[in-house]
């Protein structure tokens, strides 16, 4: 009766915050008087166990097969399910990225068993697992009782600490893969990769911009197709992103910059955008409406730069700054990178 | 070939609904309810996709009443049938109990090759339930789709760009398969007043376990309470100085202070 952590890898490296998954699995082994299993699929597996038993594990399932790089999710799925059926672990516990999510979800499905996920909280009362999670967008908070022989359990990132490296090995255990090549009917074609960029869920930093981007006093070229949107996107990459860089931050948004068009999507935060967790949130020319608090509320420290004094957002904030954001954040970016020696 | 496609939806509350706890322990809002936000991106590309494929696209919503609405306003915007399926019996709230139901009822329709989702349900705050109808469809699932770029039901194949965490991933699968769909991948239409008002006469039918021949586990998962988050015990200070420098300095070292730098 392990405990299972999955451990999420990409180009043979395991993804940082998997170690959060393993040391939630190993406090709940502790109550449970059992092992820890991690369970490491795709390219650089076994060199990545060792690390795995330098954070806990005490065991580790490895697969490196070249169906499982890089990741689809239809043989990683076929394999986890397998493995917890002959294993039956109490807990399969996963970071909730977007494979942590689809991955365990799935396994779940296939072995009957109960699902949590986004977990904020864990623990043990008896037979149960008792987790805590965010509902209705971080409105409120419910507290999940789940029984049966196995849960599935995702992690909220940054929610669980990242244990101590220590000199532990784990026992590995070579495991074959399920599908056959020819069995995934998945196919990458390509990946456009953005990987020079910080990402917004696992950033201890996020700097994040909105509506007052479009007051740049920088004038607009005759030939920009919409000169507000022009003033915002100048003021993104050459007031937000110095900042970012300096700190090595995350560059965020509120939604009314995205869709006003000033910056992508995918950098969205708030309820129907990503949800963050960082040490420091800087949140520059945001209101801070309902929706943008959902995604940026569990952050640390807030610090809310606004013209306006009555925003919103300062009610959220530790540190509030009210000047134009324009005229605030070089100076901040300057003064940055004489104290942190940049 | 012509496509059958199912989406999903629900009623959720309103994102600018202050959501709370209230003194008997359940959860209240202050606004009216809603579709669920990405499930209208989901179920724009299911009348978008029939209509190229000279399909047709049924509007599925599994739950109590309350999510009537969302179905009336899909029937609005143009889906051609809409289903309700629930169990009273059953602890609708666990993902296993609403996949199954959720399967079953694509089963029963018989004919389905996509089933199109919006990438969360903003209540209960989970995708998890998307994931685990496909499986118990058997399907492949394609989360996160931001553009469908070719879908051939002659061919039986749909090639799609994803937004993954590590940038922009473009994949083809085959046929039957579930996806998630982002924001951004369309602009979903308003409900025409026609729409509406045929919608607002449509009887939507509701089929339970029985209707779908598939007997129910026992749900692994109950929630046993809500609660409100913990007050931010937050006293902001308002950075002052005399010059924006100034106040950059001072709000840097609040920062070391607070170690967060």
């Amino acid at each position: 009766m392990s405990i299972f952590a999955w451990i999420e890898t990409f180009e043979g490296k395991a993804s940082p915050t998997s170690w959060e998954a393993l040391g939630a699995a190993k406090s709940l082994a502790t109550s449970l008087n059992t092992d820890v299993t991690a369970v490491i699929l795709g390219q650089g597996a076994t060199d990545i166990a060792s690390e795995a038993g330098a954070y806990g594990a005490d065991n580790a399932l490895v697969c490196d097969d070249t169906t499982l790089e890089p990741y689809r999710l239809e043989p990683y799925a076929a394999l986890l399910s397998q493995l917890v059926s002959e294993h039956n672990p109490k807990a399969v516990v996963a970071v909730a990225s977007t494979s942590g999510r689809e991955l365990l979800a799935s396994s779940a499905a296939d072995t009957n068993s109960g699902m949590i996920g986004d977990v904020t909280e864990l623990s043990i009362d008896g037979d149960d697992l008792i987790a805590v999670r965010p509902a209705y967008a971080g409105k409120v908070t419910s507290t999940v009782k789940a029984s049966g022989a196995t849960t599935f359990v995702t992690l909220r990132g940054r929610a669980f600490p990242t244990p101590e490296k220590g000199t532990g090995t784990a026992t590995v255990t070579q495991v074959s893969p399920v599908l056959a090549a020819d069995d995934i009917t998945t196919q990458i074609e390509s990946l456009e990769s953005e990987s020079e960029s910080v990402s917004l869920t696992d950033a201890a930093i996020v700097i994040s911009a909105g509506r007052g981007m479009a007051n740049n006093p920088n004038a607009a070229p005759a030939d920009a197709a919409d000169a507000t949107v022009w003033k915002a996107q100048d003021g993104f990459a050459n007031v937000i992103q110095p900042l970012a860089d300096t700190l090595g931050a995350a560059v965020g948004a509120s939604r009314a910059a995205v869709d006003a068009g000033y910056i992508p999507y995918e950098h969205q935060i708030g309820q129907t955008g990503k949800v963050v967790n960082p040490d420091l949130y800087i949140a520059a020319g945001i209101s801070g409406a309902i929706q943008h608090q959902a995604g940026m509320r569990g952050s640390k420290v807030i610090v809310a730069v606004n013209k306006d004094a009555e925003a919103p957002i300062f009610k959220l904030a530790r540190y509030g700054v009210v000047e134009d954001l324009y005229d605030f954040l070089p100076a901040l970016t300057a003064e940055l990178k004489k104290r942190l020696g940049k | 070939m012509t496509l059958h496609i199912v989406t999903f939806t629900r009623s959720t509350p309103d994102t600018a609904a202050k959501v709370e706890v209230d003194g008997s322990g359940n959860v209240v809002w202050d606004a009216a309810n809603v579709v669920n936000p990405w499930d209208e991106y989901a179920l724009e590309e299911a009348i978008v996709q029939a209509k190229n494929t000279g399909g047709k696209a049924t509007v599925i919503a599994v739950g109590d009443d309350s999510h009537e609405e969302a179905l009336k306003h899909s029937l609005a915007m143009g889906l051609n049938e809409a289903i309700r399926v629930t169990e009273e019996s059953a602890n609708m709230g666990d993902s296993l109990i609403w996949s199954t139901l959720a399967a079953g009822a694509v089963q029963k329709l018989g004919d389905v090759q996509l089933a199109i989702f919006g990438k969360e349900a903003i209540d209960t705050q989970t995708d998890q339930h998307i994931y685990q109808t496909a499986r118990k469809l058997g399907w492949t699932v394609l989360s996160f789709v931001s553009k469908i770029l070719e879908l051939d039901a002659d061919a039986g194949t749909i090639k799609v760009e994803r937004a993954v965490e590590h940038g922009k991933q473009t994949v083809t699968a085959k046929l039957p398969v579930v996806i998630s769909v982002v924001k951004g991948i369309n602009e979903p239409r308003y409900p025409s007043f026609i729409g509406i008002r045929k919608a607002s006469k449509a009887t939507i039918p509701v089929w339970g376990a029985s209707d779908l021949g598939i007997e129910l586990p026992q749900a692994p998962t109950e929630v046993l309470s809500y609660e409100n988050p913990p007050a931010r015990d937050i006293t902001t200070e308002i950075i002052e100085g005399a010059t924006i420098e100034e106040k950059a300095t001072k709000l840097v070292d609040k920062l070391l202070e607070e170690k967060v730098l």
